[in-house]
């Protein structure tokens, strides 16, 4: 075998994390069972992830992976002692053979994405198997404990054998419905990440660049899915800010404040070009119309120069499409950009009982920013101070308070 | 979503747990054994810990780099912790659904409370 030399951590990570997915399907194939042939690609990746970076990454790293997942296999499959009769037939067969041209990657994500796993189940197995992230890495990510993770990997893994889930594609009629499971969990992920970006973020993994990843593969895969479109490009025009969102101090700057000349244009006319196509070619969905929205916003050279009455009736359609609280939320600031902001304060009143928001610290501070646009100083910072007394989220706690300090002066 | 589950004991809760029969006692340790093998088995379980007597506990004070400290809160003297359990999970109904499992919850002495995040300002 021809070792090459001592190569960077980083670009061994990213290796491996290409290789995982294809190196289990090449397993599944050859041996079957998700739940130790899973466990053997974990290993062997860990194998590599230690051994790579200091001896050199060898000429055919998948076809090395293939190899020690597949003697990670059978030592996983030698513990289980009531299957150690047909350990001789088995370990008598000759190695798997080379890596097939066939992409697994999609299968392995709509297993991962089965109804009888939970939702953040879900996620830590796509960022693992889909993914090649590791338990610790995820738990790392995520701020918990690795015993977490790897119990909720472990969970999943006996859901999906208890359910009698296969290696093979779902049948065509449950396939839509896995594949928005399958964009919910990547769109988690990427907010997961957004939210590191802005957090004590040293040593974590970066959850927003593997979402896009995994979502450009998905993107690869089903290219004509106008949702999967709709969703890169939502990710790659709210990346695109992640520059001028945060101060230098770590405060949040929002939309209308953010120096514009920092954001990533290269990525904005990405998703720009993405969502146009999408919109032009296939059936309208919510994905596409909220990545629509920020491409109006991503394209305003100035805050002056958005175009609110577009960005109005986008919010529309999505009201039609995929009512929520935080699209009703969103649509009465819409309305108050473009009709001014008592009339987006008669829209925000209408609502605001609605149980999904009549408690919710965000409507505490669209109401704020709403009676502060209309120069209701006193009214305005008194709901600025009750949203900051309801949000979870401290970068926001903190903006909110600003905002009501300013009005005190 | 990560939420904190309080436990507290005073005086009375206290007087409740001493008067119980061994019986009695083994099934409320049992309670807490369950529930911690379930929370274990479902992923959400960040950590837990039950918490030394209150009357071990030491309260600092730092003022200019001098730090002084005094013993206590006493058990006698008012609620105090008694232990926790930090949870990942869906939701708050989930976690309330999880302190509603915990024996205290009987005498209203469990607590749920939301972690603070770094989260993005625009989710739900």
């Amino acid at each position: 075998m021809t070792v090459a030399a001592p190569v960077a951590r980083a670009t061994v990570e990213e290796l491996l994390r290409d290789c995982a997915p294809r190196v289990l399907g090449v397993l599944l194939r050859r041996y079957g069972g998700f739940d130790t042939c899973e466990d053997a690609v974990q290993e062997a990746l860990l194998d590599a992830s230690t051994q790579w970076p200091a001896q050199g990454v060898p000429a055919n790293p998948e076809g090395w992976l293939v190899r020690t997942a597949a003697r990670r296999w059978i030592e996983l499959w030698r513990n289980e002692s009531a299957r150690r009769r047909r350990e001789e037939a088995v370990a008598a067969q000759p190695p798997p053979g080379p890596v097939p041209a066939a992409d697994d990657t999609l299968t392995l994500l709509l297993l991962c994405c089965h109804p009888a796993v939970s939702r953040p189940a879900q996620v830590a197995l796509t960022l693992r198997v889909v993914g090649g992230l590791s338990t610790a890495e995820i738990a790392r990510a995520y701020l918990v404990p690795e015993a977490t993770i790897g119990q909720r990997i472990s969970r999943a893994k006996q859901r999906i054998r208890a359910a009698g889930a296969a290696f093979e594609l779902p049948p065509p009629g449950e396939r839509p419905a896995r594949i928005a499971a399958a964009s919910q969990v990547l769109y988690l992920v990427f907010n997961e990440g957004y939210a590191a970006s802005s957090g004590p973020s040293v040593h974590r993994v970066e959850l927003t660049a593997e979402a896009i990843r995994l979502t450009r593969q998905l993107h690869g895969l089903l290219p004509d899915d106008g949702e999967v479109a709709g969703l890169l490009a939502l990710m790659l025009l709210t990346d695109a800010r992640r520059a001028a969102r945060t101060g230098p101090d770590g405060a949040l700057v929002p939309l209308a404040e953010q120096d514009r000349t920092r954001w990533d244009r290269s990525a904005v006319a990405e998703g720009v070009a993405l969502v146009s196509t999408a919109l032009r070619t296939t059936p309208v969905g919510p994905y596409q119309l909220q990545a629509a929205i920020a491409a109006l916003h991503d394209e305003a050279a100035r805050v002056e120069e958005t175009d609110w009455p577009q960005i109005l009736g986008l919010y529309e359609l999505l009201r039609i499409v995929a009512p929520g609280p935080m699209v009703t939320l969103n649509r009465s600031v819409a309305v108050a950009m473009v009709h001014g902001p008592v009339a987006g304060l008669r829209e925000l009143d209408a609502v605001a009982g609605e149980p999904a928001l009549a408690g919710h610290h965000r409507t505490a501070a669209v109401r704020a920013h709403l009676l502060d646009l209309a120069g209701e100083r006193s009214a305005a910072r008194a709901a600025y101070r009750l949203a900051a007394r309801r949000t979870r989220s401290l970068p926001e706690q903190r903006y909110l308070l600003t905002r009501a300090e300013a009005l005190d002066r | 979503m990560k939420y904190l589950i309080m436990i507290h004991h005073n005086p009375q809760s206290q007087a409740v747990w001493d008067a119980f029969s061994a019986a009695q006692k083994a099934a409320g340790i049992k309670a807490y054994t369950e529930l911690t093998e379930q929370l274990v088995e479902s992923g959400e379980l960040v950590f837990g810990h039950a918490l030394a007597e209150a009357d071990q506990a030491r309260r600092v004070t730092a003022v200019d780099g001098q730090v002084t400290s005094v013993d206590g809160p006493y058990a006698e003297s008012k609620e105090y912790l008694a232990g926790f359990f930090m949870i990942d999970c869906d939701s708050l109904d989930r976690a309330t659904e999880v302190a509603a499992l915990i024996p205290e919850a009987r005498m209203g002495l469990v607590e749920v409370r939301p972690i603070l995040t770094y989260g993005p300002p625009d989710l739900m």
